[in-house]
């Protein structure tokens, strides 16, 4: 084997895998949709909603993987984010689904791309002063400004002819492409917030890092509970309501396996082992040659990214925000998923998101009428009695499948002669 | 010939403790030099001031005529400086192959955005840098546990790695924080003759740090004798076998006199 597959380090048989997957689902939707006997009866919309929102759920927590279990840095801000990206996604969409207004699309796109900008261009040119940690922190902070001032400059110079020219789409083809968009604004503006809020805490190790992110979901919450002061369409405490109803099962499923084969992809690389370096042993790994401050940021701010693209969704998927949603105590779901499913491992994670809805949700519709608030005790005796015959979660580091890594370097020679091997053996017993 | 790394003045405190006081050596280009003395000494600590790990509380360190004090400790890594720790700090849950490719690291040369869309850059550097992984176990005898964990691996096996792996971020000087630590007799004369060979073979400047007195006698071309942070002897290791207050750091005065 010369290399992986051909697109995206995965072969034609694991996108045809992929799609019969999704139209699968789709087909027993569309069934369930149609009230076919039996099947009707099993994929009711309540079913299709936790399997989208399992799709979701699992975005959120291979972030939060990725930053506590494949790097080490203990976080309980992970739901902050996913707030962020959910608001910001649904703020766009509302605007345009209500009013046909694209400025929320122009103001994000804009600022978030000159941000970003300038975010890659200036440190190579600050990078040789070795500034002051505060001074760095400032001049991103200003950056950040500027590029908030030129979108909000494009956006009122622009929503008239952009708003114009959009209306002359389709009209569902334009809801759809500005849904796509505020779905990456989000995750967007998610990863921005992390870059900044990381740079000063990012330096506090273990338990500490992990207060100051609670702190940071605490924040957030109180932030949205009185967005409407400057955002009147959020409503604060109230609940934001009127948001299209965009997320379904396509767009989770492509995001969940996109997100999945870029984690993958990025994990069984140079940057990724520098990442899981830091988490086995930081001073080793500084003696290696490996920055590990870039690389603490690195993973915080990708799984802020993958939160952010998953609020989006979420906003979409429900048509309503609430601060309550995010508070900090359901941060701990995805804690709970992934130390569950197993720390430095994706598919645990997956079997963790899984077994999270099977028992919470499931559990409701199989549980006699009556007894369906057993399921809250069945749970956690679960969730005891998983951890104390698998300390290290259900997969441990381990991984299956696509997510495996494939050791394509590997010389030929060695690969046939463990297949000699393998067939000797196999004839010997 | 000129030094490869030269100390001036080396002082730390850690609060109002004097771990190491007014250090200097001079280390010349393909020298293998020792640095000895009883526990607690701050032979260790001067290698984490080398390294970057400390800020030195006074003092320079020139390596190559640039001065480190200040650098990260991956900067320093980046201008030629590889070391081994006293107690192994492998990358425990990572196999053996990719101990040795993190510190391919810094010459990995291909970005994030090659790794996550996996373009042809991305699988000819990994192939380059997958197989001088490879071939820099195979110098240390490890190619066939390269698919293990690190943390599966005896003792001595875990000590060669992490000197493979120091290696491998091609360092023009290694330092080397007591390697035969806890290694019976065999695994000794074993690493003896390794520390010899990878000299050899990769042109390196060595300053290893050890307890047993045969290593250091048996390797090293000079040697300095530290003691409560202060150097008390250096010189060739006849002289050093010989020094009266080499003896008494090891030893004691009175065990001496009653010797006599």
């Amino acid at each position: 084997m010369v290399r992986e597959g051909r697109f995206l380090g995965q072969s034609w048989r694991f996108w045809v895998g992929a799609f019969l997957v999704y139209l699968v689902f789709q087909v027993l939707f569309w069934l369930g949709d149609a009230e076919v006997p039996v099947i009707g009866a099993i994929f009711t919309t309540y079913i299709q909603d936790v399997i989208k929102y399992v799709c979701i759920l699992a975005m959120v927590a291979l972030g939060l993987n990725l930053i506590y279990g494949f790097n080490g840095q203990f976080s309980l801000g992970q739901w902050g984010f996913y707030a962020i990206g959910a608001y910001a996604s649904a703020d766009v969409t509302y605007r345009w689904y209500q009013n046909s207004d694209p400025s929320a699309l122009i103001v994000l796109l804009v600022g978030e791309a000159v941000a970003l900008g300038l975010f890659l261009l200036v440190p190579r040119w600050t990078r040789g002063l070795r500034l002051p940690e505060w001074q760095v922190l400032s001049l991103y902070l200003v950056m950040l400004v500027a590029g908030a001032a030129v979108g909000i400059g494009a956006s009122t110079a622009l929503s008239g002819p952009i708003g114009a020219f959009l209306r002359l789409w389709p009209e569902g083809l334009a809801m759809q492409v500005i849904f796509f968009l505020s779905v990456l604004e989000g995750g967007v503006l998610a990863a921005i917030i992390s870059f900044l809020f990381g740079l000063p805490v990012l330096k506090l190790g273990g338990d500490y890092f992990g207060i100051a992110t609670l702190g940071f979901g605490m924040i957030v919450k109180v932030l949205f509970d009185n967005a409407d002061a400057i955002f009147p369409e959020m409503k604060g405490a109230r609940g934001m309501v009127g948001i299209p109803r965009l997320t379904t099962w396509p767009w989770v499923y492509a995001f969940l396996v996109l997100t999945l084969v870029a984690m993958r992809n990025l994990i069984y690389s140079s940057e990724g082992r520098a990442i899981l370096s830091v988490r086995e042993s930081e001073i080793a790994a500084k003696v290696m040659g490996i920055d590990t401050t870039r690389y603490k940021t690195l993973s915080f701010v990708l799984g802020s990214l993958f939160a952010g693209l998953a609020g989006g969704l979420l906003a979409h998927y429900q048509a309503f925000l609430a601060p309550n949603m995010f508070h900090f105590i359901k941060s701990f779901d995805p804690l709970i998923i992934i130390v569950f499913g197993g720390l430095g491992s994706m598919t645990g994670t997956l079997a963790g998101t899984i077994f999270w809805a099977a028992t919470l949700e499931g559990l409701r519709v199989l549980l006699p009428t009556g007894t369906e608030a057993w399921r809250l005790v069945i749970y956690p005796v679960a969730l005891l009695v998983i951890m104390l015959l698998r300390p290290d979660g259900l997969l441990g580091k381990r991984e299956w499948g696509f997510l495996r890594e494939r050791k394509w370097w590997l010389k030929p020679e060695v690969v046939e002669e463990k297949a000699k091997a393998q067939v000797q053996e196999a004839r010997g017993s | 010939m000129k030094p490869i790394l030269e100390i001036r003045g080396l002082t730390k405190y850690f609060g109002g403790l004097r771990a190491v006081y007014n250090f200097d050596i001079e280390i010349p280009e393909g020298a293998l030099v020792g640095l000895i003395g009883p526990n607690g000494a701050g032979k260790t600590t001067i290698f984490n001031m080398i390294t970057g790990i400390y800020p030195p509380t006074e003092g320079e360190i020139l390596f190559q005529g640039e001065n480190l004090v200040g650098l990260e400790p991956h900067e320093i890594t980046q201008r030629g400086i590889g070391r081994t720790f006293q107690n192994i700090r492998l990358f425990p849950n990572l196999t053996v192959l990719d101990n040795v490719r993190i510190a391919y690291h810094q010459h990995a040369g291909y970005t994030l955005m090659d790794a996550v869309l996996r373009t042809p850059h991305y699988y000819r550097r990994e192939r380059e840098l997958t197989e001088l992984a490879q071939s820099f176990l195979e110098v240390f005898n490890l190619q066939d546990r390269q698919n293990e964990l690190a943390s599966s691996l005896p003792y001595g096996e875990q000590r060669r790695l992490e000197i493979a792996r120091a290696l491998a971020v091609e360092p023009k000087l290694l330092l080397l924080d007591e390697p035969a630590a806890g290694m019976n007799p065999a695994e000794v004369a074993n690493l003896m003759e390794l520390i010899h060979f990878i000299r050899d073979r990769f042109k390196l400047t060595i300053f290893l740090i050890e307890h047993q007195m045969r290593v250091v006698m048996g390797i090293c071309e000079t040697i300095t004798v530290m003691d409560f942070g202060e150097v008390i002897a250096r010189g060739t290791p006849e002289e050093i076998r010989n020094d009266p207050r080499v003896i008494e750091a090891y030893l004691g005065r009175g065990v001496v006199l009653e010797a006599r």
